[in-house]
């Protein structure tokens, strides 16, 4: 059994979508809503316990039908996929948890896309084959255009039009990056991709540089960087909610893609290859930083505020991914931890407090009064001093931490005037946001004030998002320390390679 | 053959895109088509080109790759489930926005006189 464990996180999901369908969960609403719930809460578990397993015994490696590494296909669990594994399945548990108040009846099948969903992204963030990679991205893709769907608006049809279109693109570059890599080098195995890309002569260089680069484009796309992160917002802010709470792993799914192929098949030991996307991501990082700031102060409810916030948030990781040294990996997985736990709880947040405020919903202007303004505000305040990236919670930390990694390597030049400004940005426009909502409010009787409190299971998941804040902080020595190993492990070239080539023995 | 096949794959990509650039939502899944259509060739074509050679070990000295004709086939049938996808959301698209620009906005001529009237009309009413 455990040596199947590494597999867990895929198959757990998988089975639970598929029973979810099945007749027992299918037709009683009370029954499926239980069942959703526990499977996701199994799910977490098995991925916490991979993590324990990986933390203690170093990297894992699951050869699908016994197939070794170069010519089957492998799943490969070291420290940062464990983690991001781990924080997927919490958002799982987080998001079934909350539409249990509601939200799931709005349209058909909810609980399983969800667990199709994760499927996909712990796939994604778990598998060492470049197709494979693929493969489970279209997962993923096709379980969110049925989850933007679910319970739409007209708005909704339009976003997601786009963003079908958008990423139906993508996948086409994405097959022709890896028909490009393939042809060159001949294997599509992560692990001994990189081995080979040092070896390529003459235009076979010029080709893998195309197909690198596509697979740039490929990943800018799905993790929003500067001039493909037009679709976000909109999507984003019509998805409902809850939907958006999970969407918030998506775009760093493209972020964690962009640190494996260009740290480990691209990275130091590449050759002429090496670092070659650097460049490109540093200044498309830094302008991405500068619309999502912009985008911030712009906004006018705060759904398309927290989308912004999203875009802000992968221009930082981006930035750091391209910095390319230990210390900033690191920081790069702690601020992501951080900054998806944050963003999914805003949503949600902007989700309980547009229902209690009537028809203003979730604009930023004086409306009639919220019906548990303590409740909400006090959260509201928790996330927001978090995400500003204020002293004690777990934004300053993280905030600090990619400061300091940015410091020694000549880029603070750049990176901390727009950095710094772009946090202000954030502090005036959620300070702005907070205050108008919860401060200006009209004297009318509140809309329908009992209907609308807030339902016990949407409170479990909201209280589980905010705690994450402060947990994080206190909890901040062992993060940091597990953010330095798993940086550490992905910068460890030789040693990744031997591992995922010797089949982990 | 190569020239042959490569001019192929390249038509299919110039129509494909300037299929996908246009506002309409049938022209765009067209384009959508036509660009996996050429990726699919193209990504066929990376295991290089041969004749006569069976993609099996062992029964002659000289075989075809057989990794790209598997991820041809996956990627044909992901393709096609992403294609009906895109036609129903399109089906839905021109249902719920009441145009079938891409956008959503109404941009026809003529729809555009449509509107004119109506505004003139609901003006004259409540004249």
């Amino acid at each position: 059994m455990s040596q199947h464990l590494t597999f867990l996180p895929i198959l757990l999901p998988m089975l639970a979508g598929v029973l979810l369908l099945l007749p027992p969960f299918g037709k009683n609403l009370a029954l499926r809503r239980v069942g959703s719930v526990t499977f996701s809460v199994i799910t977490f578990f098995a991925s916490l316990v991979l993590l324990m397993k990986v933390q203690a015994e170093g990297i894992q490696i699951y050869a699908i039908g016994e197939w070794a590494a170069p010519f089957g296909i492998v799943l490969v669990a070291d420290q940062l996929s464990t983690l991001l594994v781990s924080l997927t399945t919490l958002l799982g548990i987080v998001c079934a948890l909350y539409a249990c108040a509601g939200d799931d009846e709005k349209g058909s099948f909810f609980h399983p896309l969800i667990h199709f969903l994760i499927l996909g992204v712990n796939g994604a963030f778990l598998t060492g084959d470049a197709f494979n990679l693929f493969v489970f991205f279209e997962v993923l893709l096709i379980a969110s255009y049925s989850l933007l769907m679910h319970g739409s608006d007209k708005n909704t049809t339009r976003a997601a039009l786009q963003y079908v279109i958008m990423n139906l693109v993508g996948s086409a570059i994405f097959l022709i990056a890896l028909g490009i890599l393939y042809g060159v080098l001949g294997t599509l195995n992560m692990a001994d991709m990189a081995q080979k890309v040092p070896l390529l002569q003459g235009d076979d260089i010029y080709l893998a540089k195309i197909g690198g680069l596509l697979l740039l484009v490929v990943f800018a796309l799905k993790g929003a960087l500067l001039p493909l992160h037009l679709w976000l917002p909109n999507t984003y802010a019509s998805a409902m909610p809850v939907v958006a709470a999970l969407f918030a792993i998506m775009t760093k799914v493209g972020v964690y893609s962009m640190m494996r192929i260009y740290t480990l098949i691209f990275g130091e030991q590449a050759g002429e290859l090496s670092h070659m996307a650097q460049n490109w991501l540093w200044w498309l990082a830094i302008a991405t930083i500068i619309v999502g700031a912009i985008g911030v102060l712009a906004s006018k409810d705060l759904r398309k505020l927290v989308a912004n916030l999203v875009i802000i948030s992968v221009g930082t990781l981006v930035a750091l991914v391209a910095v390319q040294t230990v210390q900033s990996s690191a920081a790069a997985i702690f601020y992501l931890v951080h900054s998806t736990l944050v963003t999914a709880a805003l949503f949600i947040l902007a989700d309980l407090i547009g229902r209690q405020r009537g028809d203003v919903v979730d604009q930023i202007r004086s409306g009639p009064p919220i019906t548990q303004v303590r409740l909400l505000g006090c959260c509201f305040l928790i996330a927001g001093i978090a995400v500003i990236g204020m002293p004690p919670l777990s934004g300053f930390i993280g905030k600090v931490w990619l400061l300091k990694a940015t410091l020694n390597s000549g880029y603070a030049l750049v990176f901390w005037p727009v950095y710094l400004i772009a946090s202000f940005a954030v502090l005036v426009s959620v300070a702005k946001a907070g205050s108008t909502i919860f401060w200006h409010q009209q004297d009318k009787v509140a809309v329908r004030a009992q209907e609308n409190t807030v339902h016990p299971a949407q409170l479990a998941a909201l209280i589980i998002l905010i705690a994450s804040a402060p947990i994080i902080s206190i909890f901040a020595g062992p993060m940091s320390e597990y953010a330095i190993g798993a940086a550490s492990q992905l910068h460890d070239f030789n040693n990744q390679i031997n591992v995922i080539l010797s089949g982990g023995l | 053959m190569e020239l042959l096949y490569a001019s192929c794959v390249g038509l299919l990509v110039s129509c494909g895109v300037f299929l996908i650039l246009r506002s309409r939502t049938f022209p765009v899944v067209l384009g959508l088509t036509m660009f996996s259509y050429a990726v699919n060739l193209f990504l066929f074509s990376s295991g290089r080109l041969s004749l006569n050679k069976a993609a099996v070990l062992g029964y002659s000295s000289e075989y075809a790759d057989p990794l790209p004709q598997a991820l041809v086939l996956t990627a044909i049938v992901i393709g096609f489930a992403m294609t009906a996808f895109v036609v129903i959301l399109a089906i839905r698209g021109r249902a719920d926005l009441g145009t079938d620009n891409v956008d959503g906005q109404i941009l026809d001529k003529k729809s555009h006189k449509k509107s004119d009237k109506k505004i003139k009309k609901n003006k004259k009413a409540k004249a």
